[in-house]
């Protein structure tokens, strides 16, 4: 096979000296996260009927709604737990009343793994 | 170990990270430098997913279908929701058909090109690695943009698909398309004209037609031999019966038959993805599936990116399934494998081993087969659990008396140590 361009890795070279790295300094540089990134889970408490839908669903059973309130006023909670959650976001599907809404939020790492326990109003 | 009869060596190769990295143990007996007997042992990755798929719901099995296998979970996922459409007599909308086509090319791109480096890598031909490797990230970044991760995509559900594909998706693909189709032209005029390349792969790992034939090979193993054998276009299913598919076969039948055929491939899924992108039909993406799954069983085959893949549901008109099981693609290739070792040399071992594309964690089965007799049974939850209780007690360890603490407990312990 014959070299086609034999000045081409001199070129390369070249603009490799004055380029800039290729690595970004993530968490702190902006980063280019997808559009469709499934990220953290967020809870509306509002509009919840706490059908348990989404308890019912989720693969890892990463989310637990709990009734605060009496029988007659009900006032919904949910458990989280970031550590068994594998992002799919199947909750969000299932949910009839859309209560439930994904983040692109994904820096979620943590030394304390009581972080990972979530209670969300 | 050497046996002083005849002057055999016998040479055990893994079961830590042989080729790929993944586990598997080869046993060679080699004479001089030529393989003459190889054992192949399989089973370090079971996890006992069948089993799991049984005691949880259709749609949370959505998404632990997706992880039999991290490279072709696209390909897995639509074979389990295509079979229950099917059981349940809905017919998904078209829309959904093709994005699943799409999803499932650009899956095959990505497994293709890994394939590519490691098998690069194998061969010592690292500069084909860090290039292969390069133009993947560029699928992966293209299918974390239109499904939201680069892996386990989670785009399908039971009835369609979770995301659609705008002009705006589209337009970017069809960009990334064009340079992928020229690094990957580059790839196939170095598979066909390179001197050190080809003389590295060919005669390496042969499996001639009529072998193929009698180990049941698939996919690009089986096509690497002549054998025109393509779901997509024997079976189509999702939108292949709608988009033109040229089956791309060759003689070889060596490593250098399977190279040139994944290479072309690559460029048979751009023109796929170029159809379906160009012929995308509007409407619907997700049509309504009953939650309980009528009574019946149901077997749905699917190419995906290392041959053919097999799923069987059996259900009982509940909402969890009464038995799935899955035939993965390099189940089906092990089989020939000995054939392919025995009379090679031990430096071609690892990339004949490699040159399937072997899947260890998706072929991984706990059956129970005695050699005596020829009979073999599946062990069920309970009697594997027997099983693993007797083993112990043989070697003198008793489960029973060892303490787990609970994961409060330890990281409690473990603090008061740091103290």
């Amino acid at each position: 096979m014959k070299i086609r361009l034999p000045g081409r890795i001199l070129m390369k070279m070249l603009t490799t000296l004055v380029s800039k790295p290729a690595t970004n300094t993530n968490p702190y540089d902006a980063t280019n996260i997808p559009s469709k990134y499934r990220g953290r889970i967020v809870y509306d408490s509002s509009t919840c009927i706490g059908c348990g839908i989404c308890m019912r669903d989720c693969p890892t059973k990463s989310l637990r709604v709990e009734n605060i309130g009496t029988k007659e006023n009900k006032k919904f909670i949910m458990h989280y737990s970031l550590g068994r959650c594998i992002f799919c976001c199947q909750c969000v599907d299932s949910c009839p009343k859309k209560s439930l809404s994904q983040t692109r939020d994904f820096l979620l790492a943590t030394t304390d793994s009581s972080d990972l326990e979530e209670i969300m109003r | 170990m050497s046996d002083n009869s005849s002057n055999r060596i016998v040479i055990p190769l893994g079961p830590q990270h042989p080729a790929l990295k993944e586990p598997g143990s080869f046993t060679l007996t080699l004479e001089g430098e030529k393989v003459v007997n190889a054992v192949i042992g399989i089973g370090y990755n079971h996890r006992g997913l069948e089993k799991a798929l049984e005691s949880r719901t259709y749609i949370q099995n959505l998404y632990m279908i997706e992880r039999i296998c991290g490279i072709c979970s696209h390909t897995h996922s639509v074979a389990y929701c295509q079979a229950i459409e099917e059981m349940c007599g809905v017919e998904i909308p078209m829309r959904a058909k093709y994005i699943r086509v799409i999803i499932a090319e650009l899956e095959r791109l990505h497994s293709h090109l890994l394939w590519l480096g490691v098998a690069a890598h194998e061969i010592g031909f690292d500069t084909l690695f860090m290039y292969a490797w390069r133009d993947r990230e560029m699928v992966l970044d293209m299918l974390a943009e239109l499904c939201g991760n680069r892996v386990n995509y989670g785009i399908n559900t039971l009835g369609g698909v979770r995301r659609d594909i705008d002009d705006n998706d589209a337009h970017e693909i069809k960009k990334i398309l064009r340079v992928l189709h020229n690094q990957i032209s580059y790839y196939l005029e170095l598979a066909t004209n390179e001197p050190t390349l080809i003389a590295r792969l060919a005669d390496v790992g042969k499996l001639n037609h009529d072998d193929a034939l009698k180990f049941g090979a698939v996919g690009p193993v089986a096509r690497a031999a002549g054998i025109a054998n393509d779901v997509r276009k024997i079976e189509p299913y999702a939108a292949y019966d709608e988009v033109p598919v040229n089956v791309i076969t060759d003689d070889h039948g060596d490593v250098l038959g399977r190279t040139l055929v994944r290479v072309k491939e690559m460029l048979e899924s751009i023109s796929i993805i170029r159809y379906c992108l160009d012929n995308l039909p509007a409407g619907e993406i997700l049509a309504k599936v009953p939650r309980k799954v009528p009574a019946g069983e149901m077997i749905s085959r699917t190419e995906a990116p290392r041959g053919e893949n097999i799923h069987y549901i059996n259900s009982d008109g509940s909402d969890i399934p009464y038995r799935i099981r899955v035939r993965a693609p390099s189940e089906a290739n092990w089989h020939g494998m000995k054939h392919m070792l025995e009379g090679s040399f031990l430096a071609d071992v690892p990339i004949a081993i490699a040159a399937i594309d072997p899947c260890y964690s998706c072929t991984d089965r706990a059956i129970f087969v005695n050699s005596d007799n020829g009979e073999s049974r599946l062990y069920d939850w309970k009697g594997l659990r027997e099983y693993s209780i007797k083993w112990h007690r043989d070697r003198g360890l008793n489960i029973a008396d060892i303490q787990i603490p609970m994961a409060k407990n330890y990281i409690q312990i473990q603090r008061k140590t740091n103290d």
